[in-house]
Parts: C-alpha cells; sequence; structure tokens
C-alpha cells in the first residue's frame, strides 16, 4: 500500500521536472495547493523567497504541523531554504520556521560566480539520507545559502567559495539545495530513498 | 567545466546520428539523450532547425518528450520567439532556452525572459564568422550577416539579462580542427557569464585547450560524438587526466 505523496503546487516554477522523476521512478504523486490527505510531501521551489512566502502564508501552520507530524517532507532548492526562519533575498523575510537558521546570499569571492549554476560535489554527513549520492556530483542553481542554527541538521557539505549546507536533515524533514531531479542516477536515487523511506 | 553534446534536430529527428552500441533508434532525440547521459554528459542542448512554421514551436513538444526521460539539465532552441513561448518551453520541463535570431530580431526578448524567469535560464547562441580583424554575428543558420561585431553583441545581451553564451565558430564548425581560440578568449574575457565554446573540436586536446587558452566554462560537441568517432567516458578520462576540474560518474 503506497502512501499519498503530495507534491505541493503554491504558484511557483515548474513542477513538472519532479512529478516526471517520480514517474520514473513509478511512484505517483498528486500536485495538489493544500496538504488534504498527504503522507508524503514533497515542496520544491524555483523563484524568490518573499514572493513564494506569499503564496505559502496561509499554509504556514499547516506545514509546521505536518513536520512536526513525523511524515516524511522534502525541500528542494528554495524549498530547502523556505524551512528556514528567515531569508534576505531581496530584502527581509520570514520563512516556515521549520528549521532554525538563516538564508543569504553568498559572499562575494574573486573568480566564484553567482549563482552557483552546476555540478558540484557532496560531503555526506555520516548516517544522513545524502548517504546514497556517494561522492557524485549534483546540479545546484541558486544565489543564496541556508544556514542553520544546530550543525547537526546539516546532512551534506559543499564547497563553492565558502564551505555551505547543501543538505539538511532534521528527522522526517529532508531538504536538498540542488535539484536531485535533475542530478542524474545519483538524483533519483535520492529521491527513491525518500520516496520509499517511513 | 561542463561538457555537453547538442542534438540538432529536424522533424523530429536527430540530424547527423549514428548507430552506437545499445541504442535501437539513433534518430530518436529521447533515446540519444538518453544514452548521453548515461554516458556522463553534464548537460544537454537541443537545437531545432526545422525550417519555422507558424504556432508552437515544435521544440516545445521534444522538451516535454525529453523531460519525461532524461533527469540532467537541458536547454532548447530553435524557433522560440516570444516570452511565450519561452515560458511553454520551461514549464514542460527545460531547464534552459537558447536564443539565436529572434534576440538578434528584438533584443527586448532576453531582458523580457530573464526578468520573468531569471538569468540562468536564458542562453543566448551567438553564430560568429572571422570578418577581417574580428567577426560578426551571423543568423538563420549563418546565411545572414547581423553586422554586428561579436564581442560588442556579446556584451549587450550579457547586460539585457543573458545568463550564459552559445559561442559557435562558423569557420571551425564540422573541421574537427579545433575551438577557435581566439574567438572564445575574447569573449570570455568580454563577459562576465560562463561561455561554451563550439564548433571544432575534434579530440579531448581540443577540449583542453579550449578551457585552458578560451577560458570557456563549457564545451559543446557534436559531430566526433554522434560519429561514433568519441565517446563522452573516453573524452572526460582525458580531460581529467590533463587536470581539468570535471564531474566523473560512477557507473557500474
Amino acid at each position: 500500500m503506497s502512501s499519498k505523496t503530495v507534491l505541493l503546487d503554491y504558484g511557483m516554477g515548474n513542477l513538472r521536472s519532479v512529478e516526471n522523476a517520480c514517474r520514473k521512478l513509478g511512484h505517483e504523486v498528486v500536485i495538489q495547493s493544500d496538504l488534504s490527505g498527504a503522507e508524503r510531501l514533497i515542496l520544491p521551489g524555483v523563484g524568490a523567497f518573499g514572493q513564494a512566502m506569499n503564496h505559502l502564508s496561509g499554509l504556514k501552520s499547516d506545514l509546521q504541523a505536518f513536520a512536526k507530524s513525523g511524515q516524511p517532507l522534502l525541500g528542494i532548492c528554495l524549498g530547502q531554504q523556505l524551512l528556514l526562519d528567515t531569508s534576505e533575498e531581496f530584502g527581509a523575510h520570514s520563512g516556515l520556521e521549520i528549521i532554525p537558521g538563516k538564508v543569504q546570499y553568498f559572499p562575494k569571492t574573486p573568480g566564484v560566480k553567482i549563482p552557483q549554476m552546476g555540478w558540484n560535489r557532496l560531503d555526506s554527513v555520516p548516517g544522513k539520507f545524502t548517504e546514497t549520492t556517494g561522492s557524485e556530483e549534483v546540479y545546484f542553481v541558486h544565489s543564496l545559502y541556508t544556514e542553520v542554527e544546530d550543525e547537526s541538521h546539516v546532512a551534506a557539505w559543499t564547497n563553492y567559495g565558502i564551505r555551505f549546507a547543501s543538505a539538511l536533515q532534521m528527522g522526517n524533514v529532508w531538504a536538498t539545495q540542488f535539484h536531485p531531479e535533475k542530478s542524474g542516477e545519483a538524483g533519483l536515487r535520492l529521491l527513491e530513498r525518500f520516496l520509499t523511506c517511513s | 567545466m561542463r561538457l555537453i553534446p547538442c542534438l540538432d534536430i529536424r522533424d523530429g529527428r536527430v540530424v547527423k546520428g549514428t548507430n552506437f552500441v545499445g541504442i535501437r533508434d539513433a534518430g530518436d532525440p529521447v533515446e540519444l539523450a538518453r544514452f548521453y547521459d548515461t554516458e556522463g554528459a553534464d548537460e544537454l542542448v537541443f537545437l531545432d532547425i526545422t525550417a519555422s512554421h507558424e504556432g508552437r514551436p515544435a521544440v516545445i513538444d521534444l522538451a516535454e518528450k525529453v523531460a519525461r526521460e532524461v533527469f540532467i539539465p537541458f536547454t532548447v532552441g530553435g524557433g522560440l520567439q516570444t516570452v511565450e513561448d519561452i515560458r511553454a518551453a520551461l514549464l514542460v520541463g527545460a531547464d534552459k532556452v537558447s536564443l539565436n535570431s529572434a534576440a538578434v530580431a528584438r533584443p527586448e526578448l532576453v531582458r523580457e525572459s530573464a526578468e520573468m524567469f531569471g538569468a540562468q535560464c536564458v542562453v543566448v547562441a551567438i553564430d560568429a564568422k572571422q570578418c577581417g580583424e574580428s567577426w560578426n554575428a551571423f543568423v538563420h543558420g549563418g546565411r545572414k550577416d547581423t553586422g554586428r561585431d561579436v564581442i560588442e553583441w556579446a556584451q549587450e545581451v550579457v547586460k539585457l539579462g543573458a545568463g550564459e553564451i552559445l559561442l559557435t565558430s562558423m569557420d571551425g564548425d564540422g573541421t574537427r580542427a579545433g575551438y577557435d581560440l581566439d574567438l572564445t578568449r575574447a569573449v570570455s574575457e568580454a563577459v562576465d557569464v560562463p561561455v561554451i565554446a563550439s564548433g571544432g573540436a575534434g579530440h579531448a586536446g581540443h577540449m583542453v585547450d579550449a578551457v585552458r587558452e578560451g577560458r570557456a566554462d563549457a564545451v559543446l560537441l557534436a559531430g566526433i560524438l554522434h560519429d561514433g568517432v568519441a565517446r563522452i567516458s573516453d573524452l572526460k578520462s582525458e580531460m581529467a587526466a590533463a587536470g581539468l576540474r570535471i564531474r566523473s560518474t560512477n557507473r557500474s
């Protein structure tokens, strides 16, 4: 009996690639704009933090309750950033306040192009869900990164001018700054792990 | 650096494809794309060279099919004329769009699409041909000289919001004598966005030169891959051996 996986549509960005990847792996996902019936939740995200939170404001308490319920939640890219307390993207914004921490711009470093756009390596923390990617690289597109208050919530680190948290895990709440749906085999393995975890 | 196979598509079929072991239909863009993905391609580019028709560009349907089966970043181009075309291509799952003639015809299209969808998904393709001491940008498959200087045009589109330049040397295209390093370096030094070198690759040494001497961020490959002369996995090993930082894939 497979559980109902919801891909949350909050009016921002492209859901199709994540949906395609889940289907390719043999898992049905339901795209909807609320959490009703969700037993497994994917929070995708492309776009700006403030605008995303405007769309999500009515769902904030539902999302917090879902995270507390122990059911699997995966934030992807902006979806990872939204889980934190605040972001400085185009001004100061409050996030979903599920994982303590903040989102900030990469510092300007000579020779380091912002946004980071391309493949980069994960240094996975032992015991976290990112272990499945091994030493393979994954695909990133982002200008800001997440800084969590408690480092035990970091699932993987990546170097891009600075060392930043490229994946987070706080119990049942998982997040990737990279795009598993665009990271080839390594990314699909990671999605499979999420879609089958209990 | 990134290694990017380019598939030219006409009427839904790959042009210049050849037969590979394990490929049933080398003319099928999706099947060839999957093959290049498993071989270790970092991204893919699909250019529809079908003469443009009225209505929805065919490359959008192609993007939709590719997105169902291929899970690495890909760019589509050819026949995208409007912001709505671009939106449609991105919504079905393309990661980036490549604009060439449409950007020359109406440069504001670059700004509008970058503002709406982000600079990271707007690639401007420039077909360059040497004219005396400099290069001019050509359009319509290289048949028409725009009279624009390539360096100035590259700087202009980056200012408008292009996130990447796909730079093809028409003089080098198909020769397998190496990328035009002077051209590539001139453009790479003139803009602060990634430049993809294209046109003239014959072997891995050319790709190393494009990065080292041409300062390219990525190399585009077509002929030598489609003909089966070279394999991505071998090219990547050779580039890694030459000391370039390149994504390795652990495939068993």
